[in-house]
């Protein structure tokens, strides 16, 4: 389906079970409208990656995922020759009296000898939907792609020495995530539409566990939402991001646990907080005092439902 | 769409340039375009899709959210701006031309009756007045009344540097004659002369690029005379090479790395005395650097970096606070130098309390007063060791003694 405003967005989305604020929904309708790459910064964990998932299963499209990394080049990210069956053909060619160099060469750069890399999948996609394609982490890569990658999103069109332009006939929904280990450079920023994920609110975030976890209960659910909304409070290195609270209510539900107690936070903490200079400081009496503040906001929250 | 509000976003546009956040005109066009497909009655939906069409850099948000707020609440007063609304996060281009011109006498009210959303950002204008205690002198440095004849010496001095820091092997390859990876793509296209025989193998190296530069600053009092000069320096660094990222602390860690992107020293200077607002007050080294390990260790730290940090190692915070940071610095960059000015002085002994619980994590302690001890810092530089040295959790190394290893 393709949505037609904002709020059947939302509603699409939450249906795909994943809880999106106004104006994520916002820059992704228009992302769609206007056919511009959708650029999404935020912590790592709050759901970078899944607005791409998401996207495509409700657009009923393929993903092509690309993962970038230093150094990623033209072989890996859009084509490269199948070497070995090319060497094997010049071979056959050889072996049944071929001599005509021209002809040799047209017959093994050709298509049929072509590895499809991600980028050049999207742009061939033919089933009248055109796909979308998630480029993750692209502060990982070097400049060197970004500058490729900037050409490629004002023209949609690769070129293959070999055998010429390939050009997409609808370019695909792009959405680019970056965690900000480097600067990506403005001017690529630019062509995109540009949405910072923030950590969600605690109803929103108790939205979130809901959809994604359906069996937590209720009261669990509230706590746990409660004690990771006070942690990103404190002054820590990683903050918890929503994956971390999904990876701790399924543990705790693992644990068989209904609710939160100091013991239990203490043996778990480490599902949340990914540095030991972190774990060492929060456990023992901030995690209790965070505890005893969270429980009591859940039970008001319980309260006013 | 209506010509007035085509008219008000425009001027909305050059309101955003002038408080500091660069947008393009393609930006504006694509707002434009964005509109088209709202329902131009909701107010929320209109700052929202202003925001993902104007706005690509996080820490514009901020100032985004304060203008659109400051502007749309009457678009036709559009006289100067608040002196809040300047961005907090220094663009390179910030021209007087830009500030809006005062609206027409006689222009119709615009056409958009949009009711005040509680949703709406609140308001909050920068303060920039906030202290931490009263040894912070919120002072601003005259930097214009530096004799010119001392601004030339030292810029020629600091010209005739030549800074080229260690390189560092990328994962990208690249055509190479003595390299270890088979290019099989040339290679076979080679080997088409030769009726598809491999007469010669091809290959790929690595290729290889200067680290990124990290330098922190100290400008508390204790430094002050030496700040000048090292502001020159920061700056003439910033124009050698592309990655090189310059925050100066106090009492609190200053990011400068845009305000010394400007070419002519004067005004990265000018534009360095407006962003700090800690000079020659006192020092807080281990916060300072724990806000920098917190905030930006993971955004420039990345691909072997080498830090340097310039202090005296006075220090008024708290020392275990800055022994633990040190630690984690050491451990995420790939080299970290200590410049210390009062290293150049004959008897010199690092006996501070904060230069003590400093000195365990330092790579190299090296002095930096005179243009020697810079010529020998460029030299050090550019024939860093092509292993990192080791590191070693909480366990005090041999302190290094005062020179290159």
């Amino acid at each position: 389906m393709f949505p037609r405003s904002i709020d059947e967005v939302i509603r699409a989305l939450e249906a795909h079970r994943y809880i999106a604020e106004r104006g994520l929904a916002t820059a992704i309708f228009l992302a769609l409208r206007l056919n511009r790459p959708l650029f999404l910064e935020g912590e790592p964990g709050v759901g970078k990656t899944e607005v791409a998932k998401v996207l495509a299963d409700l657009l009923e499209t393929e993903l092509i995922r690309l993962q970038c990394y230093e150094g990623l080049d033209v072989h890996s990210a859009v084509y490269e020759w199948d070497y070995a069956r090319q060497i094997l053909q010049i071979r056959m060619l050889e072996a049944s009296g071929e001599r005509d160099e021209a002809r040799i060469r047209q017959q093994i750069f050709s298509p049929d000898f072509l590895i499809k890399r991600p980028l050049l999948q999207a742009l061939e996609a033919k089933n009248g939907r055109p796909p979308v394609l998630l480029i993750d982490e692209l502060d990982r890569a070097d400049e060197e792609f970004e500058a490729f990658l900037l050409e490629l999103l004002s023209d949609w069109q690769i070129t293959i020495p070999e055998i010429g332009t390939v050009r997409a006939e609808q370019p695909p929904v792009v959405v680019i995530t970056s965690n900000r280990t480097r600067e990506i450079h403005d001017a690529l920023k630019r062509r995109c539409l540009y949405f910072w994920i923030d950590y969600p609110s605690f109803e929103k975030e108790i939205q979130i566990v809901r959809a994604r976890i359906p069996e937590a209960p209720e009261r669990l659910t509230r706590q746990i939402v409660a004690f990771v909304q006070e942690l990103r409070r404190l002054d820590l290195y990683k903050l918890p991001g929503v994956a971390e609270t999904l990876d701790w209510t399924a543990a705790l539900l693992a644990l068989d646990r209904t609710e939160l107690d100091p013991t239990v936070v203490d043996e778990t903490l480490g599902v949340l907080l990914k540095y030991q200079d972190d774990v060492l400081k929060v456990r023992g009496e901030i995690a209790q005092d965070l505890l005893a503040k969270a429980l009591l906001r859940a039970e008001m929250a319980s309260g006013g439902a | 769409m209506g010509g007035y509000l085509l008219h008000h976003i425009v001027r909305f546009g050059r309101t955003l340039r002038a408080a500091g956040v660069p947008i393009t005109p393609g930006q504006i066009v694509a707002f434009i375009r964005a509109l088209e497909w709202l329902p131009l009655e909701d107010r929320e939906l209109f700052y929202h899709a202003a925001r993902c069409t104007l706005v690509c850099r996080r820490e514009d948000l901020e100032t985004f959210d304060r203008v659109f707020e400051w502007f749309w609440r009457n678009p036709l007063m559009g006289g100067q701006l608040p002196p809040g609304l300047l961005s907090t996060a220094p663009g390179p281009i910030r021209r007087q031309e830009n500030r809006p011109r005062p609206a027409e006498v006689g222009h119709p009210p615009a056409p958009e009756p949009r009711s005040e959303n509680p949703e709406a950002p609140p308001v909050i204008l920068a303060d920039r007045a906030m202290t931490y205690s009263p040894i912070e002198i919120l002072r601003r440095k005259p930097f214009e009344r530096f004799s010119e004849e001392e601004i030339q010496r030292v810029r020629r001095l600091m010209a005739r540097l030549r800074w080229q820091i260690s390189e560092r092997e990328t994962r990208r390859l690249r055509p190479g004659p003595r390299g270890e990876h088979l290019d099989l793509r040339r290679t076979l296209r080679r080997s088409m002369r030769h009726y598809g025989e491999w007469v010669r193998l091809l290959w790929r190296t690595h290729k290889r690029k200067p680290r990124p530069l990290v330098v922190l600053c100290d400008i508390s009092g204790s430094m002050e005379r030496y700040a000048r000069m090292l502001l020159h320096f920061l700056h003439a660094l910033s124009h050698t090479r592309r990655h090189v990222e310059t925050f100066v602390f106090g009492t609190r860690l200053t990011r400068i790395t845009r305000c010394l992107r400007h070419r002519d020293l004067d005004e990265a200077l000018r534009e360095v005395s407006h962003t700090v607002v800690d000079w020659s007050g006192g020092t807080r080294i281990g916060e300072c650097l724990h806000v920098f390990n917190r905030d930006w260790g993971r955004r420039v730290l990345g691909r072997g970096a080498v830090v340097m940090i310039i202090s005296d190692g006075w220090d008024r915070g708290d020392v275990e606070l800055l022994r633990q940071e040190m630690e984690r610095l050491q451990k995420s960059c790939y080299r970290l130098i200590w410049l210390n000015p009062l290293l150049g002085i004959p008897g010199y002994q690092p006996l501070t309390r904060g230069m003590q619980a400093a000195l365990p994590y330092i790579d190299d302690f090296l002095p930096v007063h005179n243009l020697a001890s810079l010529e020998q810092l460029a030299a050090h530089l550019e024939r860093l060791p092509a292993r990192r040295s080791a590191r070693r959790s909480g366990l005090a190394r041999p302190v290094p003694s005062g020179g290159p290893e």
